[in-house]
C-alpha cells in the first residue's frame, strides 16, 4: 500500500511499484516481432517516411535489412544519417514524423512500426559495440562545441570522423543534454543516454569538459581565439514565468527540474510528489511531468492548458498516454493566482479562456483546483551570456541554411537557433549538417599545396 | 447448394478434394482423421514391393521457403515411399475402406520396372477393395536413383510399358502420376494414354534445393553435413502445375484424358483453377501439412459458394471451361490494346509502380504532377504490360483498361483496329513474308 497523505512526499508507493511504473514504455522488439513488423514495409520509392525524417534516414533500406536478417547493416544505414539513432528511436514523436507519413496509414490506418524497428537494429549494433566509423587522418584543425546535447554530440561525432579535434564544453555534470535530463524516465531506461554518449564518443578525438558554462567559465570570444571553429549547441536554460500572484510559493516548481531529478534518481522513490498535482502547459514537457507525477503515486494529476486540444504541442499519442495513466487534461484554462496556505501552494485559481477573433481572451469566469504541487511547463527560453555580438532574433541565434552564425567561424544548431524545432532528431540533423559545413569551410580555407601534401 | 459429388474414372467421392499420396496418407490413423475432417478421398502413401521396407533418413526431411510473416510458400522433401511393411498397409487400407465406403481410396504403387513385380503386387492391392491405383512415376529423390519414380516417368516408353502391364493384371482404374522434371509433359501423358491409362495425375514434386545454410555451406535440409535435391511442392509450384495440366488438356493427342490436378492447391480458388483448366478432381498435400486437415472445410464451402454464385450446378459444368482459352502465343490478338489506369482514391502513394516502370520497363508512370507526389499512367508510353498491377500492394488500385475499337492509341498514334489479327499474319513475321512471296 502506498500513501495518499497530503503534501509533497517521496515514497508514496511500495518500492516494487516504482520499477513497474518506470519500466520501458515501448519494450524492445524481439527478433520474431521485428521480422513480422519489417515484413509490413512496402519499400516505397522515394519514401514519404524518409522525407518526413529530419535526419533523412533511409528507412525502407534499414527495414529491408532487418527483414533479410542483417540488423548490423541496418544499424549502419541509420547511423550514417543519425548517430543518435538509438535515442531518436525511443523519443521521436514518430506519430507526427515518419510513421505519420507511412503509406500504410492510407490503406489500413496502421503504420509500419518504424521507431521500434530502428531501436531493434540500433540496440543490436550498440550491444555488440559495433563501430562503423574510423577517423580520417588528423586535419590539425580544432573545433570547440558548446553543449553536449544531441546537436553538440552529432556535430562532434561528424567532425571527429572528418579528422578534426573536438572539445565539448557542457555546464552539466553529464553529457547528453535533454537526452540525459529532459526526457521521461520510461522512455530511456537502463541509463541508455549515457551508453549512447559512450558509444558516440568512442570514435575518439572528442574531449568533453563538464561543469563549464558559457558566460561563467568562458566566453565565445575565448573559443574563437583558441579554436579554428566553434559550434554552439546550447539548450534552453530558462523557464518562462507565470507572472501571477504566488509565483515564488513553495510547491510551485519547474517541470523541467522535476523531469531531470527523476532521470537522475535510481529508485524514483526519493522524488517527492504532491497528492494533488496541477501541471500548467500543453507540450511534451507537461505530459512528461504529469504522467510521471501520476506514476510516482500522486492521487490526482490535472494538466491545465490555456487553449484547446487541437492546439496542444503534445502529440495525440502523448495525450492518450497521459489519459491512460489517469491524468486529466483540461483545456481553455489559464492560471490567475496561486492559492496559498501557510505560504505553501494549496491550489490554483484558473480563469476560463476563449478565442475572440482568433485572439485568446479571458472570459472572467474563474475556478479553483486544489493542489499541493504545481508544475510550470509553459515553455523555455534561451538564456545565455558570453556570446558577444552574435546576432539574435526572437531570442534565438540567427543561422543560415548551413548553420553558420553572424560571426566568422561560428556555427550553431539545436534548440538555441531560430527555427529550431524542439526535437532531438532535428537537433541531430542541425549538428550533423553544421559539421559538414565546418569541414567544407576548413577545406576551402586550406592552401592548395598542403591539401595535396 | 452446388453438387460437388465427384466421379473420376468411375471412382466416386462426395467431393473432388483428395489427399495426395504423401506423408498425410501414410497410415490408417491419419486417413481416418482426414475422412472425419471431410476429405473426399485419399491416395494412400506409395506402397513398395514385398520384403524389407525402404528406410528414411533420421534427420530432417523437409526444407521450406517463406513469404511475409513466415507464410510457407514452398516445401521440399526427401522422404521416400512408405517405410512400413506392405501387409500392414494393405490390412489398414482394407479396414479403412470398409469403414468409409463412400470415400475414394486409391493405392499409390512404386515397384521395380519389371513385369513380375507389378504382376505380384496388383492382386494384393485389389484384394483391399481399393477403388483404383496410382502409378508413382514422379518422385524425383531417392527412389529415382534406384530406377523407380521419376526415373520411369522421364522415359515415355517405360511409362507405356508399365501402364500396359497394370491394365493387363488388374481391373482397377489406373491413374498414372507424372513427373514435372521433364521438358515436355505432353510426351509422358501421350505414352500413358497409349498404354491404356484411365487417367493421369500431375504434378509430382519438382527437383529442388530449397536453400543453403551459409554457415555450414550445406543444402537444406542437411543430414549430417550433406544435403540432396528433394521434391518441391506447395503454393510456389502451382503455376507450373497449372500449365502442365493445361498442356495435356488442350493437346489433341490427349484431349479428354481425365486429369487429377495436383500442385500447390491451398484454397478453393486454387482448386477451381485446376478444374477449369481440365482437371476432373484435385489432390492436396502441402496445404494439409501446413494447416492440418480442417482446410478442406474452406475448400468445400468456397467452391460450393462460388459455383452457386455463378450458377454452376455440378463439377461437369466447370471442368475444362478454361481450356479453349489457353492458346499459343502466336494466336493472341495483336490488335487488343490495354492501358493501365491508377485509381487515385485507392492509391496509397508508395511509388512502386513508378519505380518498377521507370527502372525496368517503359517509363510510363509519373512520380510528380505539378510538383506533387502523384502517380499516373502516361498513355502515350504505356504498352499495357501489367507490371504495375503486379507490383502494386493495393488490390484493384491499378487496373488494365481495354481501349475500345476505334479509340486512339496515344502511344502509336493509330486507332484501335476492330479486327482480330495475330502473329501468323503479321507483316513482321518472316514466315508470313515467305508465304506471301
Amino acid at each position: 500500500m502506498g500513501t495518499t497523505q497530503s503534501g509533497i512526499l517521496g515514497g508514496r508507493l511500495p518500492l516494487a511499484d516504482y520499477e513497474t511504473n518506470f519500466s520501458d514504455l515501448h519494450p524492445a522488439l524481439d527478433r520474431h516481432e521485428a521480422l513480422v513488423a519489417s515484413d509490413r514495409c512496402y519499400f516505397c520509392h522515394d519514401a514519404p517516411c524518409m522525407t518526413a525524417c529530419p535526419t533523412s534516414i533511409d528507412i525502407p533500406l534499414f527495414i529491408r535489412q532487418i527483414s533479410t536478417g542483417n540488423p548490423i547493416g541496418s544499424a549502419k544505414t541509420i547511423f550514417d544519417q543519425n548517430i543518435l539513432g538509438g535515442m531518436c528511436a525511443r523519443v521521436c514523436p514518430t506519430e507526427t514524423l515518419c510513421e505519420q507519413a507511412c503509406v500504410r496509414n492510407t490503406a489500413e490506418e496502421r503504420p509500419v512500426e518504424i521507431g521500434r524497428l530502428q531501436r531493434y537494429a540500433t540496440d543490436i549494433a550498440m550491444k555488440e559495440n559495433k563501430q562503423f566509423y574510423t577517423r580520417a587522418e588528423s586535419s590539425g584543425q580544432r573545433v570547440a562545441v558548446v553543449g553536449a546535447g544531441p546537436a553538440g554530440l552529432a556535430c562532434a561525432h561528424r567532425l571527429a570522423v572528418k579528422g578534426h579535434e573536438v572539445v565539448i564544453y557542457d555546464a552539466r555534470e553529464k553529457s547528453g543534454g535533454l537526452n540525459e535530463y529532459g526526457i521521461a524516465a520510461y522512455k530511456s531506461v537502463d541509463d541508455f543516454a549515457q551508453s549512447e554518449v559512450d558509444y558516440v564518443l568512442s570514435i575518439g578525438g572528442i574531449e568533453v569538459r563538464h561543469g563549464q558554462a558559457l558566460g561563467r567559465d568562458f566566453s565565445l570570444a575565448d573559443l574563437t581565439e583558441q579554436y579554428d571553429g566553434v559550434f554552439l549547441g546550447l539548450g534552453l536554460a530558462g523557464v518562462n514565468a507565470l507572472r501571477i500572484e504566488g509565483e515564488n510559493a513553495e510547491g510551485l516548481e519547474d517541470a523541467v527540474d522535476f523531469i531531470a531529478a527523476l532521470r537522475q534518481s535510481k529508485t524514483k522513490a526519493d522524488i517527492p510528489v504532491g497528492r494533488r498535482v496541477v501541471v500548467l502547459g500543453g507540450g511534451m514537457t507537461a505530459i512528461d511531468a504529469a504522467v510521471q507525477a501520476k506514476l510516482l503515486g500522486a492521487e490526482e494529476v490535472t494538466i491545465c492548458y490555456r487553449r484547446g486540444k487541437e492546439h496542444m504541442n503534445a502529440s495525440e499519442f502523448e495525450q492518450d498516454l497521459a489519459a491512460s495513466k489517469g491524468v486529466t487534461i483540461r483545456h481553455w484554462l489559464q492560471p490567475k493566482r496561486i492559492a496559498l496556505k501557510d505560504g505553501k501552494v494549496a491550489g490554483i485559481e484558473l480563469e476560463y479562456t476563449t478565442l475572440v477573433d482568433g485572439k485568446l481572451t479571458a472570459t472572467g469566469e474563474t475556478g479553483i483546483i486544489a493542489a499541493d504541487q504545481i508544475f510550470k511547463a509553459i515553455g523555455q527560453s534561451f538564456e545565455a551570456s558570453g556570446l558577444g555580438s552574435l546576432a539574435f532574433e526572437g531570442g534565438r541565434i540567427v543561422v543560415d541554411a548551413e548553420g553558420k552564425t553572424s560571426l566568422a567561424n561560428v556555427w550553431a544548431g539545436g534548440d538555441c537557433v531560430l527555427g529550431g524545432e524542439d526535437l532531438t532528431v532535428s537537433a541531430v540533423a542541425m549538428g550533423r549538417d553544421a559539421a559538414e559545413a565546418i569541414n567544407r569551410a576548413f577545406a576551402a580555407a586550406m592552401p592548395r599545396a598542403s591539401a595535396v601534401a | 447448394m452446388a453438387d460437388l459429388r465427384n466421379n473420376f474414372v468411375g471412382i466416386k467421392s462426395p467431393n473432388p478434394f483428395w489427399l495426395a499420396s504423401a506423408p498425410p496418407t501414410d497410415k490408417a490413423y491419419n486417413v481416418e482423421r482426414a475422412f472425419k475432417a471431410g476429405w473426399g478421398g485419399v491416395v494412400w502413401k506409395t506402397l513398395g514391393e514385398e520384403g524389407p521396407p525402404v528406410v528414411n533418413v533420421n534427420g530432417p526431411r523437409y526444407g521450406a521457403i517463406w513469404g511475409a510473416d513466415r507464410r510457407l510458400l514452398g516445401l521440399n522433401n526427401i522422404e521416400l515411399i512408405t517405410d512400413r511393411d506392405l501387409y500392414v498397409n494393405l490390412r489398414e487400407m482394407k479396414q479403412v475402406k470398409m469403414n468409409w465406403p463412400d470415400r475414394a481410396l486409391i493405392a499409390s504403387i512404386m515397384v521395380p520396372c519389371e513385369e513380375e513385380a507389378w504382376k505380384a503386387i496388383l492382386p494384393l492391392v485389389e484384394e483391399t477393395g481399393a477403388d483404383g491405383i496410382e502409378l508413382n512415376f514422379g518422385c524425383p529423390h531417392g527412389m529415382s536413383e534406384r530406377g523407380m519414380g521419376a526415373a520411369v516417368g522421364q522415359v515415355p516408353e517405360y511409362i507405356e510399358m508399365v501402364v500396359r502391364w497394370c491394365k493387363q493384371y488388374t481391373r482397377m482404374p489406373v491413374i498414372t502420376k507424372l513427373t514435372p522434371n521433364i521438358t515436355d509433359v505432353r510426351k509422358p501423358a501421350r505414352a500413358a494414354k497409349a498404354g491404356g491409362t484411365d487417367a493421369v495425375s500431375l504434378i509430382n514434386t519438382i527437383n529442388s534445393i530449397v536453400s543453403v545454410d551459409l554457415d555450414t555451406f550445406a543444402p537444406n535440409p542437411t543430414v549430417g553435413g550433406k544435403g540432396t535435391h528433394g521434391g518441391y511442392c506447395g503454393p510456389a509450384v502451382k503455376p507450373i502445375a497449372l500449365n502442365m495440366v493445361a498442356e495435356i488438356a488442350r493437346d489433341p493427342e490427349t484431349y479428354g484424358l481425365p486429369i487429377s490436378g495436383i500442385g500447390g492447391i491451398t484454397t478453393w480458388r486454387d482448386a477451381a483453377e485446376f478444374l477449369v483448366l481440365g482437371a476432373g478432381n484435385v489432390q492436396v498435400c502441402t496445404a494439409a501439412m501446413t494447416y492440418g486437415f480442417k482446410i478442406v472445410e474452406e475448400m468445400i464451402s468456397g467452391l460450393s459458394d462460388w459455383m452457386d454464385a455463378k450458377g454452376h450446378r455440378n463439377l461437369d459444368d466447370i471442368t475444362g471451361r478454361a481450356v479453349p482459352n489457353v492458346t499459343d502465343w502466336q494466336y493472341l490478338n495483336l490488335n487488343y490494346i490495354a492501358k493501365a489506369k491508377i485509381d487515385q482514391d485507392s492509391c496509397i502513394k508508395c511509388g512502386r509502380c513508378h519505380i518498377a516502370c521507370e527502372d525496368t520497363s517503359h517509363q510510363a508512370i509519373t512520380q510528380f504532377v505539378n510538383g506533387v507526389r502523384h502517380f499516373e499512367v502516361m498513355d502515350d508510353e504505356c504498352v499495357g504490360c501489367n507490371l504495375c498491377v503486379s507490383v502494386c500492394p493495393v488490390e484493384n488500385c491499378i487496373t488494365m483498361e481495354e481501349l475500345p475499337a476505334g479509340a486512339m492509341d496515344q502511344r502509336t498514334g493509330k486507332p484501335v483496329d476492330p479486327n482480330y489479327a495475330n502473329w501468323t499474319t503479321h507483316p513482321n513475321n518472316p514466315m508470313t513474308r515467305q508465304a506471301a512471296e
